[in-house]
């Protein structure tokens, strides 16, 4: 079986985009070249290619393809055109269940001439990101100029021309460490050419070289290197011949916060942070570089501390800066600053989460002077957006004025006031979380909920996002499809993670401004947050529905308990029952409805309708009082006390007699059943 | 202590040194040596060597230092690593040669930067010009972390996509002196080899300027100025002299560039700034390419 390789050869690809397109050349082949049957298809991606291998067979078997076309019925015209588009000729038609069917013999063909043609088209539309034209490509874009291209089938070359390039068989090595070009012969002999000439070509490999390279040099300095993995994806991408390598930080520098230095680290210079065993930040740094060089690395490393050197030298600068005056020093610049151009200033959403930090506070229950510090975190929570360091860093929005606030209670609540932001993030009020090394698996512990502090906290996060939604709810500028350019959607998901981590029972309602699109906007996150996770998002809607409450942590117990009624052999058979009554009633008020009014006692005739008028009664009552108190799963034995009236209704009773006055009566009580059990949700919403 | 000792290099180039040997370099390649434009302007890319020639199909090739002014990055002298006033090095090959980076890593060897003992990358990072309407994709060019060049290949000027796209390469000059010289701080550059550092030469200059950018500059003045740059170079495209409309256009750019540093845009504003200038630049491209026909 012939063995197919293919290598395109570029400048730089940027690091982001090559795993992606190594997948996409192998979706090509599996694609364009469906008739070779390829097997065992496998990329390779790296700063300057991206290849794909594949075991192919010899050639593509004739086929006998039907392709159906018009109806019989169509007029000749159409016919006509089919078989223009198809080149085919009258006789080549067969007429199948209606249709017109061309019968078309494909006859075999070798594989060469197939991959020319089809990569040739598919490449040529390859799918990058952003793409450019250069000196020599004419109108043809690639994603950085494209050099070789080396396409084989066993030892031939394949002739392939993209752009200004036509295939053959050359490649080349590392840029500096092996210059020059070699011929490739097949997909293994590249691949091992390729680490002769100090390129890694498999990036998994690639990959696992960084990790123990930055271990070792950790692991032997008794020291932990902070795998971020993000960070780890992207420097695999930028080196073809990793040399892990380790430099120190200025003593003077570790005075900075640790996120400062680390984003620093992180998105200027591609670092991996390093901490003692303890979890301390360690003074050193580790990075990954492209080259082996003749002094060990010695140049390398003095050149990167001072790269470092200059940039923490940079943040220090504005760090002393900054702490010259206390953070509500900065509190009136936000006048200065746009929020957006409808809505006023920072300075005015930072008076409007003041007022709702101290409100909601008050609402979760601490007292006036812990309400009152969060009044003061609401208020400054946004001021330092005008210190130099966050205009410098945006990223360390919030953790800055972590550091410059005095009173700690008011600085945990200013630097965790954005969390939420993604699904894998930290909640509010927890100690040193910061956004870059927040470990995701570790989330706040239940019982902490209950303690002021982190209720301060959680009230100045709610207040940020409650306004945010508000003001732009005011200004009819929400989510459409898949355009939120304000992240609003993420905001009401903070919301929802933030009271239902907290047990926090609070009045959508009322904290939404009373828009109640907004307070569906909201339960919607939660919907299509359940349905994401793969849970039941029915009963969600089924309960709010008829919710009045508009508190998720009610929502929430009501939809569990519901779903476990509904697992139950009572709560399957009732809502048969319900759906069965429903119908009826859906069907009947077609005709003379709606059948709807209280039921007259005094036309209950038959001892079985007089029995589930009465059961009606009583679960309505047990229903209602295990509702206000909260018992859920006793709200729901309201519901399978009905069960068994319902049942012996269903059976023994017949709705539509010839009696009006009768029919209607029971018409009545089939309302009344689903209205008493709307009580709980509105069933017929419930799936299954 | 300096870095480059340990290497074979003996002697680092003073700052004045790596202009000529750059200007060597790159006039061996076939490059016009072109004197800085004398209109103030942001970046060597709004030279007209560089943003005009672009445009159309016949080929060019020049090399040039620029001065570079950008108010709001004025430190009063205070930063080791900010200026308001710096020096780019500009290359424009048009089209785009196919052995592009190997000309620029061989014009890094010639400043003493070899490859072999230090760690050259080239890291994504797209150029985008709003105020000349112009785009690029290119690379950062880092050695041993530190940013010492941007490259880019051109695609669009003016709001035009370019026949021809070139090659452009703008490297800091301070900052690559600083790294080659091993000096943290920029005033303490060798100028040249007499003892001369760059704060002598730019260290009141700096001082002065910063307080003229942040607090002296009448913005009354610099909005009229910046009206007249504005009517100016849209008469003069009219009569398609478009190379001295060219002049207004940049004239206007680095105005908005003082008033910003001033403080007296607002957000809503800066972005109406930015479409008028840029505008300008789109009709001096159009009367460039016109006056080449």
């Amino acid at each position: 079986m012939p063995q197919f390789f293919m290598e395109l050869f570029s400048e730089e690809i940027p690091a982001r985009m090559q795993a992606a397109a190594a997948k996409e050349l192998v979706s090509i082949i599996e694609q364009s070249l469906n008739a070779l049957a390829p097997r065992e298809v496998r990329g390779f991606y790296g700063p300057r290619r991206i290849a794909a291998r594949a075991v192919v067979e010899s050639e593509a078997p004739a086929v006998e393809i039907e392709i159906r076309g018009p109806k019989l019925t169509a007029s000749a015209a159409a016919v006509d055109g089919f078989l223009r588009k198809h080149q085919a000729k009258r006789e080549n038609l067969i007429e199948q269940n209606g249709y017109f069917v061309l019968v078309r013999l494909d006859v075999a063909r070798p594989a060469e001439s197939l991959i020319t043609e089809n990569l040739t088209t598919a490449l040529t539309q390859f799918p990058w990101p952003k793409s450019m034209r250069w000196g020599q490509s004419g109108a043809f874009a690639w994603v950085r100029p494209l050099r070789r291209i080396v396409c084989l089938l066993d030892q031939d070359v394949i002739p392939i021309t993209i752009g200004p390039i036509t295939s053959a068989n050359i490649s080349e090595g590392h840029r500096f460490l092996s210059p020059g070009t070699f011929i490739v012969s097949s997909a293994e002999q590249w691949e091992l050419e390729l680490e002769r000439r100090f390129v890694i070509a498999d990036a998994a490999k690639r990959r696992a070289v960084i990790k123990a390279g930055l271990r070792q040099l950790t692991a032997s300095r008794d020291l932990d290197v902070v795998m971020d993995e993000a960070l780890l994806d992207e420097v695999t991408g930028l080196v073809e011949w990793p040399v892990a390598l380790i430099g120190r930080i200025e003593p003077r520098h570790m005075e900075l916060p640790p996120e400062v230095r680390e984003l620093t680290m992180k998105e200027n210079q591609r670092y991996f942070a390093v901490r003692h065993t303890n979890g301390a930040p360690a003074p050193w740094f580790t990075f990954v570089s492209n080259i082996e060089a003749e002094d060990g690395g010695k140049a390398i490393v003095a050149g990167n501390e001072r790269v470092l050197r200059a940039r923490l030298a940079d943040a220090e600068h504005f760090y002393t800066l900054d702490r010259r005056h206390p953070l509500d020093f900065y509190l009136p610049k936000l006048k200065f600053m746009t929020f957006h151009t409808k809505l006023g200033s920072q300075f005015d959403r930072a008076l409007r989460i003041a007022n709702l930090a101290r409100r909601i506070a008050m609402a979760l229950g601490v007292n006036a002077e812990m309400a009152a510090r969060a009044e003061k975190a609401g208020l400054l929570c946004k001021a330092d957006l005008v210190t130099g360091m966050v205009g410098e860093f945006p990223e360390l929005q919030g953790i800055m004025g972590g550091y410059y606030a005095d009173d700690p209670v008011v600085a945990a609540a200013i630097r965790t006031h954005y969390l939420p932001q993604g699904p894998s993030d930290p909640l509010p009020g927890g100690g040193a979380i910061d956004h870059i090394t927040a470990d995701p698996s570790r989330p706040q512990p239940l019982n902490e909920y209950f303690k002021p502090e982190i209720k301060i906290a959680c009230a100045v996060a709610l207040a940020d996002k409650f306004d945010m939604l508000r003001e732009f709810f005011s200004i009819d500028e929400m989510p459409s499809g898949a355009g939120d350019p304000y992240g609003l959607r993420r905001t009401a998901l903070g919301i929802v993670r933030i009271l239902i981590a907290g047990n926090y029972r609070l009045n959508l309602y009322d904290w939404c401004g009373e828009n109640v699109t907004l307070v569906e906007f909201i339960v919607e996150r939660l919907r299509v947050q359940l349905r994401n996770e793969g849970r039941r998002h029915d009963a969600l809607s089924a309960v709010f529905a008829v919710d009045q409450s508009f508190d998720i942590v009610r929502l929430i117990l009501v939809t569990d308990a519901v779903l476990a009624f509904q697992a139950t052999e009572d709560g399957r058979n009732l809502l048969a029952a319900y759906r069965r009554g429903v119908n009826i009633l859906r069907i009947e008020n077609t005709k003379d409805g709606p059948h709807e009014g209280a039921v007259d006692p005094s036309l209950l005739i038959d001892s079985i309708e007089i029995s589930l008028s009465h059961s009606l009664d009583l679960s309505e009552e047990s229903i209602a009082q295990a509702l206000s108190a909260e018992e859920y799963t006793s709200a729901m034995m309201g519901l399978a006390n009905l069960r068994a009236p319902v049942d012996a209704f269903f059976e023994g009773v017949t709705v539509n007699v010839d009696d009006p006055a009768l029919r209607r009566n029971r018409l009545r009580l089939l309302a009344r059943l689903r209205d008493v059990m709307h009580r709980i949700a509105d069933f017929s919403k419930l799936e299954g | 202590m300096n870095i480059l000792n340990t290497a074979s290099y003996a002697d680092p180039m003073s700052f004045q040194d790596i202009i000529l040997t750059l200007h060597h370099f790159w006039g061996k390649q076939g490059c016009v040596i072109l004197q800085p434009y004398d209109v103030e302007m942001g970046a060597g890319t709004f030279h007209p060597a560089t943003t005009l020639r672009a445009l159309g199909r016949t080929p060019w090739r020049a090399a040039y230092v620029q001065p570079s002014r950008r108010p709001s990055d004025g430190r009063y002298g205070e930063n080791p690593n900010r200026l308001q006033h710096y020096y780019q090095y500009q290359v424009i090959i048009k089209p785009s040669p196919v052995d592009a980076q190997e000309l620029l890593l061989r014009s890094y060897r010639e400043i003493g930067l070899d490859p072999l003992l230090h760690d050259f990358r080239f890291v994504e990072d797209d150029w985008e010009s709003p105020t000349l309407g112009a785009w690029g994709l290119g690379w950062e060019v880092w050695c041993d972390g530190m940013e010492v060049g941007q490259f880019t290949y051109f695609q669009q000027v003016g709001g035009i996509t370019l026949d021809a796209p070139s090659f452009e390469m703008t490297y800091g000059l301070e900052r690559l002196a600083m790294y080659v010289q091993g000096v943290e701080n920029v005033f303490d550059l060798r100028y040249n080899d007499t003892g001369i550092t760059y704060g002598d030469v730019f260290l009141r200059a700096e001082k002065e300027y910063s307080t003229h950018n942040f607090e002296a500059a009448d913005a009354d003045m610099l909005s009229r100025h910046f009206e007249d740059a504005e009517a100016e170079c849209n008469t003069l495209v009219q009569r398609q002299l478009a190379l001295p409309a060219y002049d207004y256009c940049i004239k206007a750019s680095h105005l908005f560039n003082l008033l910003d540093a001033r403080g007296v845009i607002s957000v809503a504003e800066r972005a109406s700034y930015i479409a008028r200038v840029r505008a300008l630049a789109k009709v001096c491209a159009e009367a460039w390419i016109t006056g080449q026909a």
